[in-house]
């Protein structure tokens, strides 16, 4: 099996091959040997020149993040035989951006009107949720296009509360 | 110049006999909150902690308190003590107490308000070993501690010698945004403060919950730092702490390699335990390794 893996940014090629209840790996040319189970099905235990790892991976729609140990990588994985397409993000900074809520909660007011500018950072609604109140900011500067959110209304994490061209 | 914030555990029965149960050191506070405590304090020696728990039991008295309750203090830089206010409850940092104790608290508020006597003097009263505390909330460390309610979606719990953990968590629950955002309270016991530190960080790095955001890693940044190991705290140290700059990964951090492996690695173990359940024979694995994987995630739990 051969993959395209970005970690952090950073592109590699690996190459896994079964051997023997272990697993040959080549990493960007590299040759290493290691053992790996599933532990569950989100935990991965990796012994690697006699150092023994555990992976948590941590999936969400969006993004996929590996933790080894206490440090957190973000990951993209590809199969390059494979047809599916990697999954789009949320659009490109040059173009519409979508203000999402972090978390659910209750908008208790919304600060910018539709067709007002915005500076990058500005505080578009303010979520309340736990006892506090929370500002979301606008991810860019530009024109506040359509506002999705009305005061009093209840959000789910995910849900689009703005969109900012 | 930031005072350290003390306090007493008292404990009284119907009876009259009121007693004191040594002190925690509350001073690791984030706005006001307390986010760490521990017992004993590191410069409180037998002789301070006799005379403020002889003050807090005076305290306790002119009141006609019963039960359990807490009398705090401020405490300057000469070991000056001032009394703050007394909270008349058990507190959230019981357990650090209990842990050096050997006392059940709670046991013994019910068996109080029953109206039994004490089964104890304060003579009988021992302080022993070291325990801190951390309080496990949903917020986000790396993003001003915005709340973090969302659904559990992994949760693997540390445990082993020296660690308690009092947790109101389970895997598959959904935190709510209605209440205070405490998931569990992290408690790490040794022999001194030293051993109780070194048993929390493994605590700590063992701890992992996914699906929301945890202020764990706020933990791990605390007990790493030099002032802390070396006691030197009051309730300016926190906000001291977090103004630093984040140190840089250090040299445990693992390779990207490893993670890049394990991107591969949980792909093609996936679709073998999906293909396994629609019952095909799960490939070429041999009694020997039945043996090492059957091992591994027993050493896991």
């Amino acid at each position: 099996m051969v993959y395209e893996v970005t970690v952090d940014g950073k592109p590699h090629r690996l190459e896994l091959e079964s051997a023997e209840g272990a697993w040959k790996c080549r990493l960007d040319g590299r040759e290493i040997n290691v053992d790996a189970v599933l532990a569950r099905p989100d935990v991965l235990s990796l012994l690697v020149d006699g150092r023994s790892y555990e992976i948590k991976r941590e999936q969400t729609e969006s993004d996929l993040h590996l933790w080894v140990g206490s440090t957190r990588f973000a990951i993209e994985l590809r199969d390059p035989r494979s047809l599916r397409s990697r999954r789009d993000g949320t659009g490109d900074a040059s173009g519409p951006r979508k203000l999402v809520a972090p978390m659910p909660g209750r908008i208790v007011r919304v600060l910018v009107m539709e067709k007002s500018k915005v500076e990058a950072g500005q505080g578009i609604v303010v979520v309340e949720a736990m006892k506090m109140q929370n500002e979301i900011k606008s991810p860019k500067k530009g024109v506040v296009q359509k506002i999705l959110a009305a005061q009093g209304a209840t959000v789910n994490a995910g849900d689009v509360l703005a969109i900012v061209e | 110049m930031n005072p350290r914030h003390i306090e007493i555990q008292i404990l009284a029965d119907e009876r009259g006999n009121t007693v004191w149960l040594g002190e925690r050191e509350c001073s690791v506070q984030r706005r006001h909150q307390k986010v760490l405590e521990e017992s004993p304090s590191p410069i409180v020696d037998a002789d301070m902690r006799r005379r403020m728990g002889e003050v807090a039991v005076r305290v306790a008295r002119a009141a006609h308190y019963t039960n359990a309750g807490t009398v705090e203090f401020l405490v300057d830089e000469q070991k000056n003590f001032y009394f703050l206010e007394m909270n008349t409850r058990l507190q959230v940092e019981h357990p650090v107490t209990e842990l050096i104790t050997g006392l059940d608290l709670v046991h013994l508020q019910i068996h109080i308000a029953n109206g039994e006597k004490l089964p104890f003097t304060q003579d009988d009263v021992k302080i022993r070993g070291h325990a801190i505390e951390c309080r496990i909330y949903a917020e986000d460390p790396d993003n001003n501690y915005f709340p973090s309610p969302g659904k559990i979606t992994l949760l693997l719990s540390p445990s082993g010698p020296g660690i308690r953990r009092d947790s109101g968590i389970y895997e598959g629950w959904t935190v709510p945004i209605d209440y205070d955002p405490l998931l569990a309270k992290l408690i790490g016991y040794g022999t001194d403060r030293q051993q109780a530190i070194m048993r929390l960080q493994r605590a700590l790095n063992e701890y992992f919950v996914a699906g929301i955001k945890t202020n764990i890693s706020l933990f791990q940044r605390i007990l790493q730092d030099t002032d802390f190991q070396a006691g030197k705290l009051d309730t300016g140290y926190l906000g001291r702490l977090l103004a630093k700059e984040r140190m840089q990964a250090s040299d445990h951090a693992p390779a990207p390699a490893i993670a890049a492996i394990a991107a591969g690695l949980f792909a093609v173990l996936d679709s073998v335990s999906a293909s396994s359940k629609n019952g095909s024979t799960g490939g070429t694995a041999s009694a020997a390794s039945n043996w090492k994987q059957k091992g591994r995630s027993e050493a896991l739990r």
